[in-house]
């Protein structure tokens, strides 16, 4: 497992492997995501209180879980970076980051949406609403905190130690509702016998196309980093030859 | 101990030290992070007195009284064990209707009853076709379930 380990960490085998992943994700990503917005937005029955109002759960569910998914990702590879001080999991935490502010963003603009004529307001200071809210600001910290060290060694460490006290927030998040009394309704996708199936698969689709889709862009942009790394060995001028 | 046991420390220590700090804090400021009081609540003296704070519960079935020619009306909300006559006048979400969650913001009047300067609709983690809706609330299908 070790050897395992250290050849993936090698980057001309990674830069490798990763080339060949991306299709693996990307396509089903697109197959899935098709499939589950034609599902929802044309098979589902509309709701019996919200009518086709409630067709943004397909989008909005969908992205506020890859948005506490990806946070997660996101400070597992920090800490295995800091301890193992390895620096393709750094790279992978530096490169979910952006993926990820994406998704809370969409996250909170959806529901937004929906709120106006649902709930009768865009934004309250809800615990739910607010802890999606400071999940945003974690991304766009830990963003700002990389991109303002110019030593990447430096930048990697303290970018982790950030992702890492930011974790506390996935377990606010994802309670908030439960803990306090919230204007935000309770968890749908995880209450069996919330919604029937008819309506819930394509927002299994969607979710699933979305996590394929985070790992084709994850690994783009790890390309992308490792050729900045690496622009000067020998290997990628052969590799890019080719 | 070796230097990757000792980072391994740190970084357990990190999520241990900023995990227990911040339930300390929530706990504290439990009361500023409640959205809402229910009637229960609200009945019981735990809600503010004096100032404006929030009204969360049901609308109690066949209380919604209109005053004609204005958009007055008035409400009792519940939580099935107290509940809490509610003016307000202005205009209603789309998901307002008896029976469903709302919550009113405002304050108590001497009177008791809570004078709402806004009124949102809550919704439930319940979204159902409406066939299925309709089959719940006939006798005959439910079963006891609604």
């Amino acid at each position: 497992m070790w050897k395992w380990f250290h050849m993936l960490a090698s980057p001309p085998h990674f830069y490798r492997i990763a080339g060949l992943t991306i299709p693996w994700f990307g396509w089903p990503a697109l197959v899935l995501i098709l499939v589950g917005l034609y599902g929802g937005l044309v098979l589902a029955p509309a709701d019996y209180q919200q009518g086709d109002g409630f067709r943004i759960f397909y989008v909005h569910v969908p992205s506020a879980i890859m948005s506490m998914m990806v946070y997660g990702i996101m400070a597992t590879a920090a800490a295995i970076g800091l301890i193992w001080r390895m620096k393709l999991a750094h790279a992978v935490a530096a490169a979910s980051a952006p993926i990820g502010a994406w998704f809370t963003f969409c996250a909170l603009a959806t529901g937004s949406l929906w709120g106006k004529p649902m709930w009768g307001t865009w934004w309250e200071w809800d615990a739910r609403l607010t802890s999606e809210l400071i999940l945003l600001f974690l991304y766009l910290g830990y963003i700002a905190l990389r991109s303002s060290i110019e030593d990447p060694q430096r930048a990697d460490r303290a970018s982790a130690v950030l992702a890492l006290v930011g974790v506390i927030n996935l377990p606010i998040i994802h309670y908030s509702v439960v803990w306090w009394n919230s204007l935000h309704q309770g968890s749908t996708m995880f209450n069996p016998g919330a919604m029937s199936i008819e309506m819930k698969w394509p927002a299994l689709s969607m979710l699933f196309g979305f996590m394929l889709y985070y790992g084709a862009v994850l690994f783009v942009r790890l390309r992308a980093e490792v050729i900045r790394r690496e622009r000067n060995a020998a290997w990628l001028r052969q590799e890019l030859a080719l | 101990m070796t230097p990757r046991r000792k980072r391994m420390l740190a970084v357990a220590a990190i999520v241990i030290g900023v995990g227990a700090a911040t339930a300390v804090a929530l706990q504290a400021m439990n009361e500023n992070i409640m959205y809402f009081y229910s009637p229960s609540q609200i009945s019981a003296g735990e809600a503010p007195a004096g100032r404006a704070f929030r009204l969360g519960g049901l609308v109690s079935a066949g209380s919604v009284e209109r005053t004609p020619g204005s958009i007055e009306v008035r409400f009792t909300v519940t939580d099935n064990a107290r509940s809490i006559p509610v003016s307000y006048s202005g205009l209603l979400p789309d998901l307002f209707r008896e029976g469903q969650g709302v919550i009113a913001h405002g304050r108590l009047d001497d009177a008791g009853v809570f004078k709402a300067d806004e009124v949102l609709a809550k919704h439930d983690e319940n979204y159902m076709p409406p066939e299925v809706a309709e089959s719940l609330h006939t006798p005959t299908a439910a079963g006891g379930a609604s």
